[in-house]
């Protein structure tokens, strides 16, 4: 039986039960679109993380607490990590020739009040120099300063989103706000940055770092944000700073200095993880999927028990039979897969339009093999059912009623 | 041309085995036209089945065309079901999906011929059993008499050595059965060997030769 008729027949078999091939084919339409869906948001995440510290220069180290192991895996609770702290951050800007700056950085979570309005939102302690090291700009009035964190001063600077909800349009410059139980100055408001993996990095306030030190009541920093003189300068200030440092901790190296170059290999090797899993979780609803194909192909077998009968009477071979079986339930998968392709484009194109904190990314590779995928999962759940129809004895499907 | 010697069949049920043919011999030249009568259950079907290679003996030879049957594999007995025989059932068994001429194409699209090519011929076929105004109607569209002759062109398409017909007019009244009847005829005196299982004496009597089944051995006419 030639090609073109094999698939004719299959189509036209199809065709006959229209709705039932259709509620089939979606089960593998939205298996492929969800593998394409949710690889294009962590591709997506990728390459908005990987731009976001392309942004930071090559010159950045950062000092983290904890060892981070060689291939990039953090160690997380195993021991006890010695902090880094503030005392610290000022001895590397001082002794270590090779560094420009080093920001002493604090993260933390506090209420923000002002006039009965409130918001929850990330506390950050930070030095002058970090608003240039971080590439972010002023709205209006100024950043902290030198003078801000070596007086302890209570002043802050706010992200867009913090002085809409709970501001509003008022002029917010010298307006005084509650962090915590201490009352802070408004400086200035950040240029907007808008939103990253669904992270609204407007939804921030800086505050100088020996306040932030007083307000978590901590020395204990997130991390030391250092711009070294020149890229070219870049291993040898980590020499410097792991020397100067490995001191300070009784010979013990229980922090980790990243550049650009292995804080994009880390976030890589985490992204990595993160697309796999959803992957993983698409290609289950695509399984899913195959396994209605069998399902249906295996009543339409039965369904058409005597038409196998009659087939073989007039000369059908067995794998005339197997493959006429098998092309029902290629032709299903391979078109839930268009479909499926289809939907997945459509919708991560669609959220990405929607919603800017979702920009999504769609790889060809992955739709590539999510596709190739639903034409082998069409083969993988057709062969039983089809195989089964092919061993139909003439006799005994012929005398199916 | 069909030799069978002393051909047993066996059926293997829940309450033992039950051997329906029970040693049958029989010869049929080409170009006879043939009866098989004998009463329900007497082993008709059975019989016709294996002949259309359909079905195996259980015991026995079979010679067809000096071919021996017993020997062939399934897919070598679907390749002499598709080029030397053409079955004519009771129950018409047309894909109910398929057109008539869809029907009638069949054998030939299992014997590899092409799209045009099988039209043509299925067209040619349906003409030769007075059909050729039908050739798009479903199944369903069409009376027993038509969807029988529809089976009966699908059964000549492929020139095949035997007919065989299974209680062909069973399911219809006497004067479409009489008219399915004279076709046989008609393919016959152009030189079609025919196997025809009925129980109906009119209509066996129309035959040449008239083999009796009874109890699963041959009870007159096998030779
Ligand atoms: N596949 C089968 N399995 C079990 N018994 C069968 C099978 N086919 C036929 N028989 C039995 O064999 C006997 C003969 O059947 P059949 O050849 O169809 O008779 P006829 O066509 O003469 O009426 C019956 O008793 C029938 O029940
Ligand atoms: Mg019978």
């Amino acid at each position: 039986m030639d090609a073109i008729e094999t698939i004719r027949v299959a189509k036209d078999s199809l065709f006959v039960n229209k709705l039932r091939s259709v509620l089939t084919m979606l089960g593998i339409i939205i298996g492929v679109g969800a593998v394409i869906l949710l690889v294009s948001i962590g591709e997506g995440a990728r390459k908005e993380i990987y731009k976001e510290l392309g942004e930071l220069g090559s010159n950045i180290l950062v000092v983290v607490p904890g060892k981070t192991s060689k291939e990039g895996g953090m160690h997380m609770g195993t021991s006890v990590v010695r902090k880094i702290t503030y005392d610290e951050a000022k001895f590397i800007e001082k002794r270590a020739k090779n560094i420009l700056h080093a920001v002493p950085v604090i993260v933390g979570t506090s209420w923000i009040k002002y006039k009965g309005k409130s918001r929850d939102t990330y506390i950050v302690g930070v030095t002058e120099p970090y608003f240039e090291i971080r590439n972010l700009k002023m709205g209006i009035g100024r950043g902290i300063s030198t003078s801000d964190v070596d007086s302890h001063l209570k002043v802050c600077v706010l992200g867009r989103t913090v002085r809409k909800e709970i501001m509003g349009d008022a002029n917010p410059l010298g307006a005084v706000v509650s962090i915590g139980d201490a009352k802070y100055r408004v400086i200035g408001i950040m240029a907007q940055k808008g939103m990253a993996l669904g992270f609204d990095i407007d939804d921030v306030v800086f505050i100088p770092t020996t306040s932030s030190m007083e307000l978590f009541d901590t020395d204990r920093l997130f991390n030391i944000t250092l711009k070294v003189r020149s890229t070219e300068l870049v291993d040898r200030a980590k020499k410097e700073i792991k020397e100067i440092l490995i001191k300070r901790h009784a010979n013990k190296e229980d922090f980790t200095i990243l550049s650009q170059d292995e804080m994009i290999a880390v976030m890589g090797k985490i992204l990595n993880i993160m697309t796999a899993v959803l992957a993983g979780i698409a290609t289950i609803s695509l399984i899913v999927g195959g396994i209605g194909i069998m399902n249906i192909m295996l009543v339409s077998v039965r369904e058409r028990t005597r038409e196998i009968g009659i087939r073989k009477a007039v000369g059908a071979k067995n794998r005339d039979i197997l493959i006429q079986f098998l092309a029902e339930s290629i032709i299903l998968s391979v078109a839930g897969g268009i479909g499926g392709v289809v939907l997945g484009v459509a919708l991560s194109t669609g959220l990405k339009q929607l919603f800017d904190f979702l920009p999504t990314h769609i790889t060809w590779w992955s739709v590539a093999i999510a596709f190739a995928f639903s034409a082998l999962i069409g083969i993988f759940f057709g062969v039983y059912p089809a195989r089964k129809a092919s061993l139909y004895d003439p006799i005994v499907a012929l005398r199916y009623e | 041309m069909v030799i069978l010697s002393d051909i047993t069949k066996s059926y293997i049920l829940p309450g033992g085995e039950v051997e329906v043919l029970k040693g049958i011999s029989l010869e049929i030249k080409r170009g006879e036209f043939i009866s098989i009568m004998g009463t329900s259950g007497s082993g008709k079907s059975t019989l016709l089945n294996l002949i259309g290679c359909l079905d195996r003996p259980t015991s026995g030879k079979y010679l067809l065309d000096s071919i021996a049957i017993n020997t062939l594999s399934g897919n070598e007995l679907a390749e002499i079901r598709n080029k030397k025989i053409g079955f004519v059932f009771q129950s018409f068994n047309l894909i109910p999906r398929l057109s008539a001429i869809k029907n009638v194409e069949l054998p030939l699209l299992y014997a590899g011929i092409l799209t045009g090519e099988r039209r043509d011929k299925a067209y040619e076929f349906l003409k030769k059993v007075g059909l050729s105004e039908r050739g798009e109607h479903m199944p369903s569209e069409l009376s027993g008499g038509e969807q029988q002759r529809v089976a009966i062109a699908r059964a000549l398409i492929n020139n095949p050595a035997i007919i065989l017909a299974d209680e062909p007019t069973g399911n219809l009244d006497s004067k479409t059965g009489q008219e399915i009847i004279d076709i046989f005829k008609a393919i016959h005196r152009e030189g079609s060997t025919i196997i025809m299982v009925t129980h109906e004496k009119y209509i066996a009597e129309q035959a040449e030769r008239i083999i009796t089944i009874k109890d699963g051995v041959c009870f007159g006419g096998c030779y």
